[in-house]
């Protein structure tokens, strides 16, 4: 394939994607007499809530009321909103109806598509009482986001290289292959700042410069798609949804850098995003968008893709590649660093599939395009994985510098009613946790450190008062007492007294001694660990420490759990007022300690037996028993 | 036996006296290793498919790769204990995987599991007496906006609640 015939391919497939590049503007009907398209959202999440079934359902209303030749259905990728799915969203109206099930399609497609009113019961409500929002682009969630590595996620079909075709996929590619030198391409990269969006914010076109700068022929890229961090998930939905972009995007690494062969290492927690991810290499293979002399370029490159077999160290670059060798996933001591001594000995760059999902952008449209969005230490976007306590969950993108604040409560609708914001957990196991009264925090790679915590890869855990930090700090160690790959003694052993040390705190064992001691050993373990998940283990215990030590005080001190969490804390009694005698508690008591009042329809918890169970709690239906 | 790292011949000569179900896993597992080259790096993807069509790894496929693959047992071993996808115990027909990932822990996915193990009669890392069911834990399936999430072999079940349980369990029975 030519550079030209990837525009003509271009023009034509621009015609059948004219609504989705243009949502909420009808340009009359699209080739073959499509008048509407309805987008059903096949991401992940939406798949778990039913969408083959309403997808199903709606191809037979479809086909009942005659509609199927003038209306097409497009399976696409994440559209972000993963509370409110199964989605469904019409086009060009850019109508979207949440939450369907089976049964609500027949509505739609009456209504709807025959007689021209949107259901007003199955669009979004930001309240059970308040007015439907019928345009996506009105919804809040949506409103306030500013999509680039998402950009084609739930506008088209994964597992069609002619809708990416028409959604200028390749002409970055192109446009760096015809116009631009490699130096160029790197200087492009460098001008718009583009940080990696893995964790630690490394400029990505450095590394790309170190590679290009290397000796030798023979050099590799790998795109790291080990999304091990939990409580994220941008790149399975970019993966799932979106595919082809990271396969131009490693191709311009190649170009860029002198790389032969790339490898993308996925963890086989994503077998959907393996499936896709190799059908978008296969089809680029077939149409020449890789292999031999790229658009005519003379460019060789070929990815390969290495499934990860569940280990989370295996994030860490050294670690990673050890295991795209077939090797167990430890890490080694760096320097060398990759760029110098990476595969097979060989200089070597790892990107994060978000970083890389940026590049083909900022080739075609320009570093000054990006510069303009986001902050100046930390220009673009970012995608947050918006999940735990708050109302509407799921990805969002949004510029760098956007406060915690708009995310949490203006895109994320705030925590459920009842609740307060207690703090948002950022950069999983490595992060650490913002309390309320930093809610104005910008979100951009330094204001997020200056607070203890980090970016990333850009998992954002809402937490209320139900969670107890004391707990969520010991999580987050159990987390890596079990992934630590036992190579080096520090991670190895201190992540283990630091567990040792914050259950004492949770069950009444702690005394003045044990904070000082865990602090002491946070900066051992920090500083003396062989890699980054050693390095980064202490920051939730150091986190947590530095914003909610009154918490850790209750435990220690005063031996009671504020947020209700640490049973070994917690003091079950029954309300004598409230009681109504029906004897679920007693009945259901595992240790038999729930006693009759002497002589009254009324019982009592017998202190001395109790285990903390709160299975009373949870069985009285008169709300009697109480937890202190 | 002999020094594992010696070619032993044909391997597959040994592999006559199986049945033939058995002789057809042996035979699908020597087509994945002629798909890779028999090269080390492969390793772990050859190693995905042995496990795909014995359920788990057993010894004998163990053994049977590494002279395969001309590598000393150690190596085969060691990365079958180090990644936490790799069993060598049986399994299940169904997994069972709750996931404890942190969106998960803060919707209280530890009630969830509670309640699977209540349910199962198991602990995490245990297996049905009757074969069906294995019960294990996810550090995160990248579902977090439905938290909590279980898998029960393919199906994703989501926003679970502790008396959903034994409804979603009954449908597998």
């Amino acid at each position: 394939m030519t550079p030209d015939e990837l525009n003509a391919w271009r023009e034509q497939t621009r015609q059948a994607m004219a609504f989705r590049n243009a949502p909420g503007q009808d340009t009359g009907p699209l080739p073959g007499g499509i008048e509407k398209e309805l987008l059903i959202c096949a991401g992940g999440a939406c798949i778990s809530s039913g969408q083959p079934s309403v997808e199903d359902a709606l191809r037979k209303a479809l086909a009942k009321a005659g509609l199927d030749d003038r209306m097409r259905i497009v399976p696409t990728g994440c559209m972000g909103a993963c509370s409110l799915g199964p989605l469904v969203r019409v086009l060009p109206d850019d109508v979207l109806y949440v939450n369907l099930g089976p049964d609500d399609v027949a509505a739609i497609v009456e209504e709807h598509l025959v007689g021209g009113t949107p259901v007003g019961r199955l669009l979004y409500r930001p309240a059970d009482d308040a007015d439907p929002i019928p345009r996506l682009a009105d919804i809040p969630f949506f409103a306030h986001q500013e999509k680039i590595v998402l950009s084609n996620c739930g506008l088209m079909s994964a597992e069609s290289i002619d809708e990416y075709v028409g959604r200028d996929g390749y002409q970055g590619l192109a446009k760096a292959l015809t116009a631009m030198t490699p130096q160029q391409v790197i200087d492009a990269l460098m001008a718009s700042g583009l940080r990696g969006r893995g964790g630690a914010g490394f400029p990505a076109a450095r590394k790309w410069q170190m590679l290009a700068d290397a000796p030798g022929d023979e050099k590799y890229c790998i795109c790291n798609a080990d999304e091990g961090d939990p409580g994220a998930f941008m790149d399975r939905s970019v993966l799932e949804g979106d595919p082809h972009r990271i396969v131009e995007a490693m191709t311009l690494a190649a170009y860029a850098t002198g790389a032969r062969k790339g490898y993308v290492y996925v963890r086989a927690e994503y077998p959907l995003a393996i499936r896709r991810l190799q059908l978008a290499i296969q089809e680029a293979r077939r149409t020449g968008l890789l292999g031999r002399d790229i658009l005519g370029s003379g460019l060789t490159f070929g990815i390969e893709i290495r499934v990860g077999a569940g280990a989370f160290v295996c994030g860490e670059e050294t670690a990673l590649m050890a295991s795209v060798l077939g090797q167990r996933g430890q890490p080694q001591p760096r320097p060398p660093y990759p760029t110098q001594s990476g595969l097979y000995g060989k200089p070597t760059i790892i990107n994060n599939v978000e970083t890389l999902a940026n590049v083909p952008a900022i080739i075609l449209r320009g570093s000054e395009w990006f510069t303009g969005i986001g902050t100046e230490g930390s220009p673009g976007t970012k995608v947050f994985a918006l999940a735990g306590k708050v109302n509407l969950t799921g990805l969002v993108e949004v510029p760098m510098g956007t406060t915690l604040r708009q995310v949490v409560e203006t895109i994320g609708g705030g925590v459920p009613e009842g609740h307060a914001f207690k703090a948002a957990q950022t950069g999983g196991p490595s992060g650490g946790c913002i309390p309320a009264d930093h809610m104005d925090v910008p979100l951009d790679f330094d204001s997020l450190q200056a607070l203890g915590s980090i970016m990333g890869s850009g998992g954002l855990i809402v937490m209320d008062d139900t969670s107890c930090m004391v707990d969520v700090a010991r999580f987050f160690m159990d987390f890596c007492v079990e992934e630590s790959c036992g190579k080096c003694p520090p991670c190895r052993v201190g992540t283990r007294e630091m567990h040792g040390l914050l259950s004492d705190i949770c069950t009444g064992r702690a005394d003045d001694e044990t904070i000082p001691k865990l602090e002491a050993l946070a900066e051992v373990v920090r500083a003396s660990s062989l890699c980054g998940l050693g390095n980064t283990a202490p920051n939730p215990v150091l986190s947590t420490l530095r914003h909610f030590r009154d918490e850790y005080d209750a435990h220690i001190v005063d031996h009671t759990c504020p947020a209700g969490v640490c049973r070994d804390l917690l003091t079950f009694t029954i309300d004598y007022d409230l009681c109504r005698g029906c004897r679920l508690c007693q009945r259901n008591c595992p240790t038999d300690t729930i006693f009759r009042v002497d002589g009254e329809k009324k019982y009592r918890i017998e202190q001395a037996g109790c285990i903390h169970c709160g299975t009373c709690l949870d069985v009285c239906p008169f709300g009697a028993v109480k937890r202190e | 036996m002999p020094h594992p790292n010696k070619p032993t011949g044909d391997v597959s000569r040994a592999l006559v006296d199986l049945n033939p179900p058995e002789l057809a896993k042996f035979q699908q597992l020597e087509a994945a290793c002629e798909y890779f080259d028999q090269s080390d790096e492969a390793l772990i993807q050859i190693l995905h498919r042995a496990q795909e069509l014995f359920g788990y790894l057993r010894d004998d496929v163990i053994r049977f790769l590494a002279k395969r693959l001309r590598m000393p047992l150690s190596r085969v071993f060691g990365v079958v204990a180090f990644y936490s996808f790799f069993s060598t115990v049986p399994k299940g027909r169904y997994i069972v995987m709750v996931c404890t990932g942190t969106a998960c822990y803060v919707r209280g996915a530890d009630k969830v599991l509670e309640a699977f193990q209540k349910e199962l009669g198991i602990q995490v890392g245990q297996t049905t007496v009757d074969g069906m069911f294995s019960l294990t834990t996810a550090r995160c399936i990248g579902a977090c906006g439905l938290a909590p999430v279980a898998m029960i072999g393919d199906d994703v079940h989501s926003a679970l609640t502790p008396d959903k349980v034994k409804t979603i369990l009954q449908g597998y029975r």
